[in-house]
C-alpha cells in the first residue's frame, strides 16, 4: 500500500520551499539544538501542507527530510501515522467531519451522507478543485455536536440545511463564519437564556439601599450593668 | 545506596542490578518470560505486551521489559516487591495478548517457512488459547519489496518492530519503518526499496514471525529437516560463528551463531547467502589442458601430469595461496615446497607488505594481528581507521564500531571517505595527512588522552608499493599516541582474507632469494618461472602468467581454474575440517557440513597425494597428524579459540621498514562487497545483491 499510496500524477509534481515556509521551519528549527533538530519535523510538515494546498506530495515528504537531516523513512512514518496530514490531494475547502460518538448521535451520520452526495465520495476533490471531505475522529467540540472542521476553522451545531448554505457559501466565494450556527453563544446552551432573563434585574431599578453592610464590623454590645 | 534491588520472582529471592529490567531479573531468577518485540541487542520498545508479569499490590499486569529494577520504589515495609509470573492473573494477561495477537495473524503455518522456529508459534503453544474466538474478517497487507534477499508476508506481521530498530541502532540505515497506524500499521521500507545494509539479513532472524524470511531459502527446506553443523565462516578475516545446515548433500543455508567476541550474533549478508553460490561453477573431477582446452581425466593422470610440472629446479616454481585455503592445505603446500626447494611462496594475493621485512626478515606476530581484539573495541575509547572501509571489508565489525560511536567514542578516519553508517572526524585521503598526525593534531592528542586509544589500519594502506613503509609510519603513530601500555595493544590490522593470518603464521612467505605474488607474476610472464602452483587462488591476474604450467587446486571454476592447465579439485569451506585464523589471530576450525563435490577431495590430501606422485612423500597421512606437525612447527596453532591480544607478544614497534611514502590517496581493495571470493562469485543471490549495489535495476521487480 505504501507504493500505491503515492500513484496520484500530482505526486511526480517537483516541491520546493517558499519563502515564507523557509522562515516558519528556520523559526521552529531554532527552537531545539541544532543536531536535534529533527524535532521540529511537525510543525515543518504542517508549514509545508499549507504552503503546498492542504496536502503533503511525495516530493514534500523528501523535501523536508532533506530540510531537517532526517532519512525519508522517518518523516514517511510520522506524516501517515498523523491524521492531519493529507498524502492526497484535497479540495481549497477540505471538510472534515466529525463521526464519533457524540456528533455521531447528534446526527454526523446525516452530514456524512449528505457530504457524500454533495461534494462526492469521501476523499475525492470535487467542485473543480473547491472540495473534499472526510470523516474524522472527535475532533474535541463535542458539546457543539455535529460538527465539522473546514480548513483552519471549526463549524457546530450544524444540519444538513446549514452544511447546504455552508457548502453554497463556500462556493459562491464567501467566507461564512465560523463558530455555531444555531441561537446559542459559544458553547453555552442552546437557545435564549432561560433563567435571569428579566430585564429589571439589570436596569437598577431592583436595587434597595443596604440597612446592613454584608461582614462590617459589628457595633460594640452595650455594656452590661 | 546499593546497586542491586532484592527481588522475589516466583518465590525465588534475586538481587537484581539496578540497570537490569525486571524480565533481565525474572530471568536472574530462572523464570521464562516470552515475549517478541524484546531483544537483548537492540532498545527496548514495549509494543508486544507478551512480557507482562504481575507485580503484587501493583493495579495491573505490567510489561517487563520495559520497567527498569532501579525505578521500582521500595516499599514502605522494606520487604522486597514480589513478582509473578505464574499468577493466575499474568497467565490470563498473556493468554489475552496471544490472542490479540493472533487476532490478524493468518493460520499459514503449514505454508510458512519460519513454521518449526517461529516464535510465534511456540509461544502461542505455550501460552496462547486452544482455539479462536475471533469470527470477523482478518486483515491482510500487502507483502513489500525488500531487496533480494529479505522476502516479506507482510499479513503475517505483529508489528514488534525489532527489524526497525536492527536497521536503526545496529546497521545504521535507517531504511525500514512502521508507516500508517492502529490497524493499518505496516512495516515498510521508504517506497520498497531495497535495503543497502550489507546486514540486512539479520532482520529475517530477528523476526519473530514469519514476515520477513529469506528469499534465496523460500520453500526449499523444514528446520527439522535439517543436519546442522557449528562452523566458522571465510567471507572475511574475522571468522564469525556460523551454523551451517545441509540437507543431504546441499548447503540449505547459513545462520549465525553467537559468539560475543567477535560476530555477537549477527553476520553479513554475504556469509549469510553465499551458500546457492557452494552448489554452481564447482570443480568436481580433475581436468588436464590438452591442446588448448581443458578435459576431464582421472585423480591419476592429473597428479601425474602436475607432478611432472613440478619437476623442474624448485626456482622456477612459484606457490601462491588463495584467500579461502584452510592453515592445513597451506602447511601441507609449504611442506612440499620445502621439498621441492621452491623459495617463491607467498599467501598475500594482494600484494600487503606484511609478515616480512623489506630485508626478508620475518616480522613479529603483533605486527599483523588485530592486536585490541574485536571485543577491544567495546573499551576503545578513541578510534582511528587508516586506509580502511570497514563497512565493506567488515560488515560486523562495523557494526560494533557503530556501537562505539553510539558510546560517544569519537571516531575519524583517513582514507577513501565512504558512508561507513557513522560519523568521523576525516583526516585526509592518504599518508600526507597521515605524516600530520603528531603531537598538536587534535586526533592525535585525543589518542594520547585515552586510557585505550585504538588504530586499525586496513589493507587499502598496506597493499601498496610502498605498503612497508606505510606499516612503520602507522605503528611508529601508534606507538608514540601511547596505544601500547600495560595490557592495551591498540594497533590492529584489518584482515580481508580468511586464510591470511594463518599464512603469515606459517611464515607462507617467499623465503631468501624468493619471489613474492608479483614476482612470480613477472617471473612467469619473463619465463623464469615455469610452473605456478594456485591453491585457490583467484584474485591475481591470471592472464598475466605467461606460458608458464599453472596447476590449481580449488573448488570453483573461477579466474585460477579459466587459467589452469591441471585442475585438481578442492573441498569448498564447508566440505572439510580446516582451521582458520582471523584477524585477531583466533584460531578456529571449520566444520565439515556436506561431503566434497564429486571426486573433489580435501585440499590437503590433494597435496598429500600429489606429493608421493613428485617423489617426496609428505610425512602426514592423516588431518591429525598434519596438525600435529602445524602445531609443533607453528605453536600459535595450539591454542583454539583464543585471540592474544596483549599476550600474543611484546615487540616493540614500529615495525615494517622505513621508508619514504607516496602520496597517492589510501583506496579500499574490496571493490565489489558481494563478489570477493570465487565462491561469492558463482552465487546468483550475491550477483543479484552486486548489481544492486552498483546501482543497476535488479532483475527482478517487486512480486
Amino acid at each position: 500500500m505504501s507504493h500505491r499510496r503515492f500513484h496520484h500524477p500530482e505526486h511526480h509534481e517537483p516541491f520546493a520551499f517558499n519563502a515564507a515556509s523557509e522562515d516558519q521551519i528556520a523559526w521552529w528549527e531554532r527552537k531545539y539544538p541544532s543536531e536535534r533538530r529533527a524535532s521540529a519535523v511537525i510543525p515543518a510538515l504542517w508549514v509545508t501542507q499549507k504552503q503546498n494546498n492542504g496536502w503533503l506530495s511525495e516530493p514534500a515528504l523528501r523535501a523536508v527530510a532533506d530540510r531537517l537531516g532526517m532519512t525519508y523513512i522517518r518523516v514517511y512514518e510520522i506524516a501517515t501515522f498523523y491524521t492531519m496530514f493529507n498524502l492526497e490531494p484535497v479540495g481549497k475547502y477540505h471538510f472534515q467531519v466529525c463521526g464519533t460518538t457524540p456528533c455521531m448521535l447528534r446526527g454526523a451520520d446525516k452530514l456524512k451522507d449528505f457530504c457524500e452526495r454533495k461534494i462526492g465520495p469521501k476523499g475525492h476533490v470535487s467542485g473543480g478543485g473547491k472540495f473534499s471531505w472526510v470523516e474524522v475522529e472527535c475532533l474535541g467540540a463535542c458539546v457543539n455536536a455535529p460538527m465539522i472542521q473546514i480548513n483552519d476553522y471549526y463549524y457546530e451545531d450544524l444540519s444538513i440545511e446549514t452544511l447546504e448554505q455552508l457548502i453554497d457559501d463556500f462556493a459562491s466565494g464567501k467566507d461564512p463564519q465560523p463558530g455555531t450556527y444555531v441561537e446559542r453563544q459559544t458553547s453555552a446552551p442552546a437557545g435564549p437564556p432561560t433563567s435571569l432573563a428579566d430585564e429589571a434585574l439589570y436596569d437598577g431599578s431592583k436595587a434597595k439601599p443596604l440597612s446592613v453592610v454584608p461582614n462590617a464590623p459589628k457595633p460594640p454590645e452595650p455594656a452590661q450593668t | 545506596m546499593t546497586d542491586t534491588v532484592k527481588l522475589v520472582v516466583d518465590g525465588v529471592a534475586v538481587d537484581a542490578p539496578k540497570t537490569y529490567t525486571l524480565l533481565q531479573a525474572c530471568e536472574l531468577a530462572g523464570a521464562e518470560i516470552p515475549r517478541f518485540c524484546y531483544h537483548e541487542r537492540l532498545s527496548i520498545a514495549g509494543n508486544c505486551r507478551m512480557c507482562l508479569v504481575d507485580w503484587v499490590g501493583a493495579p495491573k499486569p505490567i510489561a517487563s521489559c520495559a520497567q527498569t529494577v532501579g525505578d521500582m520504589a521500595p516499599k514502605k515495609d522494606g520487604t522486597p516487591h514480589e513478582i509473578s509470573t505464574k499468577s493466575p492473573r499474568a497467565i490470563k494477561a498473556r493468554n489475552g495478548v496471544m490472542e490479540f495477537l493472533l487476532i490478524n495473524h493468518p493460520l499459514d503455518c503449514p505454508i510458512c517457512d519460519q513454521g518449526g522456529e517461529c516464535d510465534l508459534q511456540d509461544q502461542a503453544m505455550g501460552y496462547g488459547r486452544a482455539a479462536s474466538r475471533y469470527g470477523e474478517n482478518k486483515r491482510a497487507v500487502d507483502d513489500k519489496y525488500m531487496g533480494p534477499l529479505v522476502k516479506t508476508i507482510m499479513t503475517r506481521c505483529i508489528q514488534c518492530t525489532r527489524c526497525v530498530r536492527f536497521a536503526a541502532e545496529v546497521a545504521g540505515v535507517d531504511e525500514i519503518g512502521l508507516a500508517n497506524r492502529g490497524e493499518d500499521a505496516e512495516i515498510t521500507t521508504y517506497l520498497e526499496k531495497s535495503l543497502t545494509s550489507e546486514l540486512s539479513g539479520n532482520v529475517i532472524d530477528l523476526c519473530p514471525v514469519g514476515a520477513l524470511t529469506s528469499k534465496p531459502y523460500a520453500f526449499n527446506a523444514r528446520p527439522w529437516e535439517l543436519r546442522k553443523t557449528e562452523s566458522i565462516d571465510v567471507m572475511d578475516a574475522l571468522g564469525s560463528a556460523i551454523r551451517v545446515d545441509a540437507r543431504g548433500p546441499t548447503v540449505m543455508r547459513i545462520l549465525p551463531r553467537v559468539n560475543e567476541e567477535i560476530n555477537e550474533e549477527w553476520i553479513s549478508d554475504k556469509t549469510r547467502f553465499v551458500w546457492d553460490g557452494l552448489g554452481r561453477q564447482r570443480l568436481d573431477k580433475p581436468y588436464v589442458r590438452e591442446n588448448g582446452a581443458l578435459k576431464a581425466a582421472t585423480w591419476d593422470a592429473a597428479l601425474k601430469r602436475a607432478a611432472e610440472m613440478l619437476k623442474v629446479s624448485g626456482d622456477a616454481i612459484g606457490v601462491i595461496a588463495g584467500d579461502l585455503a584452510d592453515a592445513e592445505s597451506m602447511k601441507a603446500a609449504k611442506d612440499l615446497a620445502g621439498s621441492l626447494g621452491v623459495k617463491s611462496i607467498d599467501c598475500r594475493q594482494d600484494g600487503a607488505k606484511l609478515g616480512m621485512a623489506a630485508d626478508g626478515s620475518k616480522l613479529p606476530r603483533e605486527s599483523y594481528l588485530f592486536n585490541s581484539t574485536i571485543m577491544g573495541i567495546d573499551e576503545a575509547d578513541a578510534i582511528v581507521l587508516i586506509g580502511v572501509n570497514p563497512r565493506k571489508e567488515a560488515a560486523v565489525l562495523n557494526a560494533r564500531l557503530r556501537k562505539a560511536w553510539l558510546r560517544m567514542v569519537p571516531i575519524a578516519l583517513l582514507g577513501e571517505r565512504v558512508d561507513l553508517t557513522f560519523d568521523y572526524n576525516y583526516l585526509g585521503t592518504g599518508p600526507d595527512s597521515l605524516k600530520d598526525l603528531k603531537a598538536g593534531h587534535p586526533v592525535f592528542d585525543a589518542l594520547t588522552n585515552a586510557k585505550r586509544p585504538l588504530i586499525i589500519v586496513g589493507q587499502g594502506a598496506l597493499t601498496r608499493s610502498d605498503g612497508a613503509a606505510v606499516l612503520h609510519a602507522v605503528s611508529a603513530m601508534a606507538a608514540a599516541a601511547g596505544a601500547f601500555k600495560g595490557g592495551w595493544n591498540g594497533f590492529s590490522v584489518l584482515h580481508t582474507a580468511a586464510s591470511r593470518v594463518a599464512g603469515l603464521d606459517m611464515g607462507f612467505l617467499p623465503s631468501a632469494g624468493g619471489k613474492d605474488v608479483a614476482g612470480i607474476i613477472a617471473g612467469a610472464q619473463s619465463g623464469d618461472i615455469t610452473t605456478v602452483l594456485l591453491l585457490g587462488a583467484d584474485e591475481i591476474d591470471t592472464s598475466k602468467l605467461g606460458r608458464a604450467n599453472v596447476i590449481y587446486i580449488g573448488s570453483h571454476g573461477d579466474n585460477g581454474a579459466h587459467r589452469a592447465d591441471v585442475i585438481l579439485p578442492g573441498a569448498a569451506y564447508t566440505e572439510k575440517s580446516g582451521t582458520y585464523v582471523n584477524t585477531e589471530g583466533r584460531v578456529q576450525r571449520a566444520q565439515r557440513a556436506v561431503a566434497p563435490k564429486g571426486d573433489a577431495r580435501e585440499d590437503w590430501a590433494i597435496i598429500r597425494a600429489l606429493s608421493a606422485y613428485v617423489g617426496n612423500t609428505l610425512p602426514y597421512d592423516t588431518l591429525a597428524q598434519l596438525r600435529a606437525k602445524l602445531g609443533a612447527d607453528h605453536n600459535s596453532f595450539l591454542g583454539l579459540d583464543f585471540a592474544p591480544g596483549t599476550h600474543g607478544g611484546s615487540v616493540a614497534p614500529p615495525y615494517g621498514t622505513a621508508g619514504s611514502l607516496q602520496s597517492a590517496a589510501f583506496t579500499t581493495p574490496i571493490k565489489a562487497f558481494h563478489l570477493t571470493n570465487p565462491i561469492a562469485r558463482a552465487s546468483r543471490t550475491m550477483a543479484e545483491c552486486a548489481e544492486l549495489a552498483a546501482g543497476v535495476s535488479p532483475a527482478v521487480a517487486a512480486e
